[in-house]
């Protein structure tokens, strides 16, 4: 499949194209025939909503900033006019703002995905450090985005997050001076916030296609973690994840729109339709959601500074995770001890979110210390499972496991292998 | 039916991320200890509509009780259409207002009265000017207090109606301040604004304070978000949309991976 392209064609003016740029060879042999394990379930559709969620950002985004003004005593009111005078203007920003923590929420499942089946060992080390860059790009963005209507949470958002950098030593100050372009959070920040808000996504738009180019030299991880042997393994892109793709496209679409239509401001902070007042501190600074659980773990820490290294660390720490797993066996489900740590690792997750959502007080600093221990414990103790850890024993192939357990968590992808196979030799 | 059961779990998971989160960062703002008191409201609900004649009685309130203080500063005039005022009455609210305009052509500025396109004119030229007013405290614009608060136009109609004579026993009140039961701290430099009869209605209504508070707390709730209707009317429509849109697409994945089994 790889090498020469499978693409075929008689009509004269492709050929023309394709002889000089092979981009109906590049489609062909990246979407359409394309070999995938037969096997995937419905937690691999994420991928392809994440980037669905990423060109529907861009393009509200980019229509959006027709109408906004990035000054800082027009923002407020220029959100006000998209809400209120330009033709559906409340659509495009309602679908902006939710479509921002809808984009989070299929990246952290895509996230815990690639941790349960082991989707980040060898050789997808690389696929999976892109992966944690564009979470780490999109955080900044969203950051940043945040702060464009520039009410009193993102005012303050701004200044609380900013203002962390000056936990560095020696330069810290210089370094969070020069951030704002000014002594506080004013007019330069909100311009050049809007200007990388408007940038990033593009840079994003570029890793994730790394991400592709990445993933398609050893293909998708599966549900059982084994490598494709052979074609009996795989089935063509298209039409079987095409039309899966779509689906779950649908079904997500579903919730989306429950959320945009009737609960848009759910997620969203009263406090942030109160015009931006640097005199006023609100009573309790939070930031949205997403962020809610590295927020747990900043504030864990009594010391600012380690507390900004834990917080950072707190995300850093994924890039070693192909190396800290020392197990050979990729999925979870032939892990039990693994899988156990896995549910303990993604309960605490959102133990620490909703900490991140509370006063640092009382119990709530108690528990946010215990959880954000048990955070790097994880990484910690993840080296020794897999010296002792026995595993369960792997199955001979994705075909054979497929027709051993049809319907199991083949997601569809149950059955006979022999079809499919012929099938994905015709269109190769 | 095992898919099903996956996207659901999937849904699931979705639902979990997010309502936890928000009921947490909710409870945690929300400086008043005391549950707001419940009204039902006609725009609640996926198929919610604005009770126009609530709107327009709570515009009469706004106008003669709030607009005092409080500005309105999103609102046009022109706006005034869509909870159905005839163009002829919406023009005759705007002329009783009187607006600075110019340049002219001789470069003078000079006052008119106000037309349509003209939006509500605030109480004060500045915030300084509404502090000196107020006993140093700064009413707020009521534009968007309807989204601003936690409980929306419940806190509102709540804290209309959440004013005690007496303070309880052990706490004392700075000068000039009232009790609300509602009010982040209990504090509160608005004196009671709304008493019954303090409006007299066109309609007949019966203007008791109950009323009065949830006439006008509709009406902010329309002012703060005027494309609710529109919304809910598209999102009905979007969701059934989809939801035939997402049975096709399941039909066409059973057939199209039928030939696997």
């Amino acid at each position: 499949m790889s090498g020469h392209s499978s693409f075929q064609t008689n009509n004269p003016v492709l050929k023309w194209i394709e002889y000089r740029l092979p981009i109906f060879g590049f489609i062909n042999d990246s979407l359409v025939v394309y070999p995938t394990p037969k096997n995937l379930n419905y937690w691999w559709n994420m991928g392809s909503l994440a980037g669905m969620m990423l060109v529907l950002q861009i393009i509200t985004g980019v229509v959006l900033a027709m109408h906004y003004t990035p000054h800082a005593d027009l923002a407020f009111a220029s959100t006000e006019h998209i809400m209120r005078d330009v033709n559906y203007g409340w659509m495009l920003r309602y679908m902006h703002a939710n479509g921002g923590s809808m984009f989070f929420i299929v990246v952290y499942i895509h996230i815990f995905r690639g941790m349960y089946y082991g989707s980040y060992k060898a050789p997808r080390e690389l696929l999976w450090w892109l992966g944690i860059i564009i979470f780490i790009l999109m955080m900044a963005t969203a950051f940043m985005g945040y702060v464009l209507p520039w009410g009193q949470m993102s005012f303050w958002g701004a200044t609380v997050i900013t203002n962390l950098f000056s936990a560095i030593p020696i330069v810290g100050e210089a370094i969070v001076t020069w951030l704002w372009g000014g002594f506080a959070v004013d007019q330069p920040t909100l311009n050049r916030f809007y200007s990388l808000h408007y940038l990033l996504p593009f840079v994003i738009f570029a890793v994730v296609f790394i991400h592709l180019w990445a993933l398609h030299v050893h293909k998708s991880n599966n549900p059982l973690g084994i490598d494709i042997k052979g074609p009996q393994d795989t089935i063509p892109f298209h039409p079987y994840y095409t039309v899966k793709d779509l689906y779950g496209m649908g079904i997500f679409g579903i919730i989306f729109a429950w959320l945009l239509f009737f609960a848009p401001n759910l997620l969203g902070e009263p406090d942030n339709y109160i015009p931006a007042n640097p005199l006023v501190t609100p009573t309790h600074i939070v930031p949205e959601w997403y962020f809610l659980p590295f927020y747990a773990i900043l504030r864990a820490i009594p010391d600012k500074l380690f507390g900004v290294i834990a917080m950072f660390a707190s995300l850093f720490i994924l890039f070693a995770l192909p190396w800290l797993d020392t197990s050979k066996v990729r999925s979870a489900r032939f892990r039990p001890v693994y899988k156990m740590l896995f549910w303990a690792f993604f309960i605490n997750c959102f133990v620490l979110g909703y900490i991140g959502a509370k006063p640092p007080e009382g119990i709530f600093l108690v528990v946010g210390r215990l959880s954000t221990a048990l955070y790097f414990l994880f990484f910690l103790v993840l080296p020794f499972i897999g010296w002792f850890e026995r595993p369960k024993k792997l199955p001979e192939s994705i075909a054979t496991a497929v027709l051993e357990s049809s319907g199991d968590d083949g997601g569809g992808g149950g059955g006979a292998p022999d079809g499919a196979a012929a099938k994905a030799e015709d269109r190769g | 039916m095992v898919k099903f059961a996956k996207i659901l779990a999937l849904s699931a998971v979705a639902a979990l991320f997010a309502s936890p989160l928000f009921h947490s960062s909710k409870a945690l703002a929300s400086g008043s200890a005391e549950p707001l008191l419940e009204v039902s409201w006609s725009h609640r609900g996926p198929l919610g509509t604005f009770d126009r004649a609530s709107l327009q009685r709570g515009l009469q309130v706004y106008r003669e009780v709030c607009s005092g203080c409080h500005g309105l500063r999103f609102i046009a005039f022109r706006n005034l259409l869509e909870i159905g005022l005839k163009e002829a009455e919406a023009k005759v609210i705007a002329a009783e207002y009187t607006t600075m305009d110019g340049p002219n052509d001789e470069g003078e500025m000079y006052e008119r009265p106000g037309k349509l396109s003209d939006y509500m004119p605030s109480p004060f030229d500045n915030e300084k000017a509404a502090r000196a007013s107020n006993n140093g405290a700064f009413p707020p614009d009521l534009s968007l207090m309807a989204k601003a608060r936690i409980g929306g136009e419940n806190y509102i109609y709540s804290l209309l109606l959440g004013y005690e004579e007496e303070a309880p026993e052990g706490v004392t009140l700075a000068e000039g301040m009232s009790y609300n039961r509602f009010f982040p701290g209990h504090q509160i430099a608005m004196g009671p604004p709304i008493d019954d009869e303090a409006v007299e209605y066109a309609d007949g209504t019966v203007p008791t304070k109950e009323q009065i508070a949830k006439d006008v707390s509709a009406f902010l709730m329309w002012t703060a978000e005027p494309a609710l209707e529109q919304r809910k009317r598209m999102g009905v429509k979007v969701i059934l949309f989809l939801v035939v849109l997402t049975i096709v697409l399941y039909g066409v994945k059973r057939k199209v991976w039928a030939d696997l089994h």
